[in-house]
């Protein structure tokens, strides 16, 4: 692989040892992937962060880093937390839990990220440029990036995107690639997809029947929305390893592809696939929960959620999770008043996959998300039982 | 006997040790644990065995990314195995190993998993993407 002589001396160490094996690990990767070079990123967003996630072998590494003197040279965000940082006790986190979990925090403040505490930059200010090249985490952050905006970042994992935020580098591989952007499976959906679970179940379809390549999704029946395209993403790189769909008149390459369609592979996505996915992914029916927030809810999420709920009329404990800049501007707009009025919660910094949620009690929930059901059937041994947001305001309206 | 196989170098360093294979792939989050060595995926063929000092060998990492700070943990433990030989390996490995200094060879000539047996005597350089087998004559 080609190194330009800042890049050697780098690796040889005269900008630091944290440095130095950072950018190794970023020329290993380049090496395993057969990249030709190294790449500058406009910005990086770190994954595992949740002291659930990443443990005291995590923590150790972050605090070797930082006691290492290790900084971010590009502006850099940070995944969704284990908890919310303020209000921890509220939810019946642990002490050591939370101890720990600010630890980790307050090392990746040193190092000079920003604590978003969120899986959706996009939503808060973090919108790429077409063409940036960017070393993002979070799977459905990365899938959003590529394809609504059009950047460039490979599906990093957390220690890579650590690696990255120090030297501001990545390895020209695979996303970074215009040869790898080209579509390899063309999906057509028959039927509408009429809500966000639909289409976040679309999108665990997609990834099923895939699981390896980029996707070229046909025009088809649905309100396309930011909200929609969030749920869309987040379902596919659920179930598969994509990082990347284009979707016919919508994302900012699809138009640029015409030539590029013929004998493709040709993938039939019907409703009763969806249902079936549905049926898979839903095991339970007397739910004491409802987690909304994943992937994290944009602003106008919230304020549907606190329209259709009454003063006190929850059957449910209701929790959204959101990212902090989302909760401010919610605080504003009286949303989070009005859920928490009815018995609700909005926490922030955390999600519902990243939080010790069984821990503290939480066996049975339902959900809007296929990402959400996914991981806490495998990760936290929840039972769930998936309902899109209109289902739910009937039910909770009935009460 | 002594056979001699040629592969890819991807983390250099020397490492020597008697050989742990495995014939399907290792998730390290949740599947070992750093304090002691242990494989503790119950569903894993090798469940219970130590990695310590032994040259490992299986097809690939799977699983969550986090798995390379295990491989981070392992070596601060003092727990980490003396070197990895993958078929062909992925990021999770590839970075644990940097963090962790262990070395790694990749894409031998010969499959790994059929040439080398548990027990036989492993000498890596990861440098050179060299390994040497020393076939346990028992």
């Amino acid at each position: 692989m080609y190194l330009s002589k800042i890049e050697e001396k780098m690796l040889d160490g005269e900008y630091g040892e944290a440095k130095a094996l950072a950018l190794k690990l970023i020329v290993t990767l380049g090496e395993v992937f057969k990249a030709k070079k190294l790449i500058s990123i406009e910005n990086a967003q770190i994954a595992g962060i949740s002291y659930k996630t990443i443990g005291d072998s995590g923590l150790e590494f972050i605090k070797d880093l930082y006691a290492k003197n290790a900084k971010f040279t590009v502006p850099t965000t940070l995944n969704p937390a284990g908890m919310d940082l303020e209000k921890w006790k509220e939810i019946g986190i642990p002490e050591d839990f939370a101890k720990k979990q600010l630890e980790i925090i307050s090392f990746l403040e040193g190092m000079g990220a920003e604590k978003t505490c969120s899986c959706t930059p996009y939503l808060i200010g973090v919108k790429p440029r077409f063409n940036a090249h960017l070393a993002w985490a979070e799977s459905s952050a990365v899938i959003f990036a590529n394809s609504i905006f059009g950047a460039k970042t490979n599906r990093e994992g957390g220690p890579s995107a650590l690696a990255s935020a120090i030297t501001g580098k990545t390895a020209m591989y695979g996303m970074h690639l215009k040869s790898e952007r080209k579509p390899t499976h063309i999906v057509k959906v028959e039927g509408s997809i009429i809500n966000e679970l639909e289409f976040s179940l679309l999108g665990y379809v997609i990834g099923e029947k895939i699981s390896k390549g980029v996707p070229f999704i046909n025009k088809f029946k649905g309100k396309i929305n930011l909200d929609n395209l969030k749920a869309l993403g987040a379902g596919i790189a659920t179930s598969s390893g994509i990082a990347l769909f284009h979707l016919e008149n919508i994302t900012p390459e699809a138009k640029t592809l015409k030539n590029n369609l013929k004998n493709l592979e040709k993938i039939i996505i019907e409703k009763k696939d969806i249902e079936k996915a549905r049926e898979k992914l839903s095991n339970e029916e007397s739910s004491t929960h409802i987690l909304l927030g994943c992937p994290h809810l944009s602003l106008n999420e919230l304020k549907k959620i606190a329209s259709f709920i009454k003063e006190k009329s929850l059957t449910k404990n209701l929790w959204c999770f959101t990212s902090r800049k989302i909760y401010e501007k919610a605080v504003k707009k009286g949303f989070v008043k009005k859920i928490e009025d009815a018995g609700g919660k909005v926490i922030k910094d955390t999600c519902m996959v990243v939080s010790p949620l069984e821990a503290i009690g939480v066996l049975k929930a339902q959900v809007n998300s296929s990402k959400a059901a996914y991981y806490l059937s495998s990760l936290s041994n929840i039972k769930v039982e998936l309902k899109p947001l209109e289902e739910i305001k009937k039910i909770e309206n009935k009460a | 006997m002594k056979i001699k196989l040629k592969g890819r170098g991807i983390v250099e360093g020397l490492g020597k040790g008697k050989a742990l294979v495995a014939k399907s792939s290792i998730s390290f989050l949740g599947g070992v644990n750093p304090l002691n060595g242990l494989i503790i995926d119950k569903n894993h063929e090798l469940y219970g065995e130590t990695i310590t000092g032994k040259v490992l060998v299986f097809p690939f990492g799977k699983g969550s990314t986090v798995g390379s700070y295990t491989l981070y943990a392992l070596s601060k433990y003092g727990t980490k195995p003396a070197a990895i030989i993958n078929i062909e390996t992925e990021p999770i490995i590839a970075v644990g190993c940097v963090i962790a200094k262990i070395p790694l060879v990749d894409k031998l000539e010969k499959n790994p998993i059929e040439v080398i047996k548990n027990g036989d005597l492993v000498e890596v350089d990861g440098g050179k993407g060299l390994v040497t087998i020393y076939k346990n004559s028992n």
